[in-house]
């Protein structure tokens, strides 16, 4: 059903949807940071990225960590986002311009994105997946994974809820 | 100090203190992967029935902790004195306790008859150049030694040790032996029969990885069985198929047995081992069933020996540490 009234609004717009990939898409990624209730809390180190189907990383959005601790102590903790480590972290030199910022308070934080800029200006068409993952000192390790395509012919939402280190994630994209 | 020729020397000389049977012995780092260069890691060796578990032995080592009242032996001490030039069969002698040795002989700093030569170990940096352990110490089941990584790349620690094992007939009765080379031409007596030697090669490894993982350290000797990483060993995780070749002097070792035992043996009622043996090409595919550490063990027994008539026993032994995914 959904299906059909896609395929009339695109018979519609064929025009501008053609030339769809010339055109600004805005990718909005909401990370919401849970309230523990736990005796000694750290901020969650949180990173964001996309990834190809064969696990690689197509572009990396966001590093929250301890980028401003003296002599870059706050690296330290990097490895525990085992994923984000493994896949793009230990390729990087800490701290990353664009990408690196200050770990956040509990609540929902939404990150920008233009088609048209770093990082998703040269993301290829095809099947990607939005990956969280976020590691607490003293705490645990989440990972939440929301898949998209790329470039999106419709709007997209998508949302992942996190159990315990991670509260809602969510993945908007408008053509 | 040269590696190449250290590495050349120590194999000759030093005889690896694990008795036979049951007893692994093994390096066991607190970390594996480290996302910052300058980091310490702190390492037990030990050797022990479970795995990773100190219920045996302290594996010896030179330059790690003192051993009784004669004290730290050798250049390689962390920043310790020069080395006296004792030989490290004669510190046991100086120390040794006036009552006879009890079934806590061979414990920390007690020396006694049963106290086995240190071993070396080798930390190759990943610019190929050695480290000294730090803040060693030996305890009654375990040594332990502090590294610091310094530079980017990861880091390999090695164990490497010989020696002869021997078995014979005299006066109809069964007999074993374990010396050197040097101790063989002497201890045997002359109307032993059925002399079967073996040359043993033993070498154990783990590694250590500041940042990204890099290959430098894998620069096979070409001595005995080593490993070649095709899965680099600081880069493991559960589920996944992980493959490494096995060289014997070199050259590939096709059909070596390979033992991979996971680590929290206590916790568990089945020893729960993997068995395989290497392909023709000296390549072993091992697929980890949960994260945790791993003890993998390789062994290649041929005709390859220095001594003639002599059997060769060449083994490899590494802890690994698996990643949950």
């Amino acid at each position: 059903m959904r299906k059909l009234v896609t395929l009339g609004i695109s018979g519609v717009i064929a025009g501008p949807a053609l030339t769809g990939a010339s055109l600004a898409a805005d990718v909005k990624v909401t990370i919401e940071v849970p309230k523990l209730d736990v005796a000694e809390y750290h901020r969650p180190y949180v990173a964001a990225w996309i990834e190809k189907p064969d696990g690689s990383v197509a572009a990396n959005l966001s590093v929250w960590y301890d980028v401003k601790a003296e002599n870059k102590k706050g690296n330290k903790w990097l490895k525990d986002l085992r994923q984000w480590w493994r896949r793009a972290g230990r390729d990087l030199d800490m701290p990353v311009d664009g990408i690196s910022s200050a770990t956040r308070p509990v609540g929902k934080h939404a990150l920008d994105f233009s088609s048209s800029a770093p990082p998703l200006a040269q993301l290829q068409a095809g099947e990607y997946e939005l990956v969280v993952e976020a590691a607490r000192e003293v705490g645990g390790r989440e990972l939440l994974r929301i898949p998209f395509k790329w470039p999106a012919a419709a709007a997209f939402s998508g949302t992942a809820k996190g159990k315990d280190e991670l509260g809602e994630v969510a993945l908007e994209i408008k053509p | 100090m040269k590696t190449s020729l250290k590495w050349m020397v120590v194999p000759f000389c030093v005889c690896l203190a694990v008795p036979a049977s049951a007893h692994r012995a093994w390096l066991l780092p607190s970390a594996t992967v480290l996302s910052d260069t300058g980091s310490w890691i702190t390492v037990d060796a030990a050797i022990s029935d479970a795995l990773f578990y100190f219920d045996h032995n302290p594996m010896r080592l030179v330059g790690v902790g003192a051993d009784g009242p004669r004290g730290e032996r050798g250049p390689r001490g962390a920043g310790g004195p020069p080395a006296d030039g004792a030989p490290p069969a004669t510190t046991g002698a100086t120390g040794a306790p006036a009552t006879p040795p009890g079934p806590g002989a061979g414990g920390p700093g007690g020396g006694g008859p049963r106290a086995m030569p240190r071993q070396e170990i080798t930390i190759l940096a990943p610019d190929g150049s050695t480290l000294a352990p730090q803040n060693g110490a030996v305890g009654k089941f375990r040594s332990t030694f502090d590294v610091q990584l310094e530079k980017p790349g990861t880091y390999k620690l090695a164990v490497i040790g010989g020696g002869l094992t021997a078995s014979y007939t005299l006066g109809g009765e069964k007999k074993r032996w374990r010396g050197t080379a040097e101790s063989f031409k002497t201890d045997i007596p002359a109307d032993a029969k059925d002399v079967e030697v073996t040359e043993q090669q033993r070498r154990l490894e783990t590694f250590v990885t500041a940042g990204k993982p890099s290959q430098e350290v894998f620069k096979p000797t070409g001595k005995g069985l080593e490993l070649e990483p095709i899965t680099h060993p600081n880069d493991l995780f559960a589920g996944e198929a992980a493959k490494f070749r096995l060289l014997i002097d070199g050259q590939p070792a096709a059909g070596a047995r390979v033992t991979v035992v996971p680590g929290g043996i206590r916790y568990r009622d089945s020893i729960a081992e993997i068995k395989t043996t290497s392909g023709s090409d000296g390549v072993v595919s091992i697929t980890w069933p949960e994260p945790g550490m791993y003890w993998m063990e390789a062994v290649v027994e041929d005709g390859k020996a220095q001594l003639p008539n002599a059997k060769r026993r060449a083994s490899y032994s590494a802890t690994l540490e698996v990643q949950k995914p």
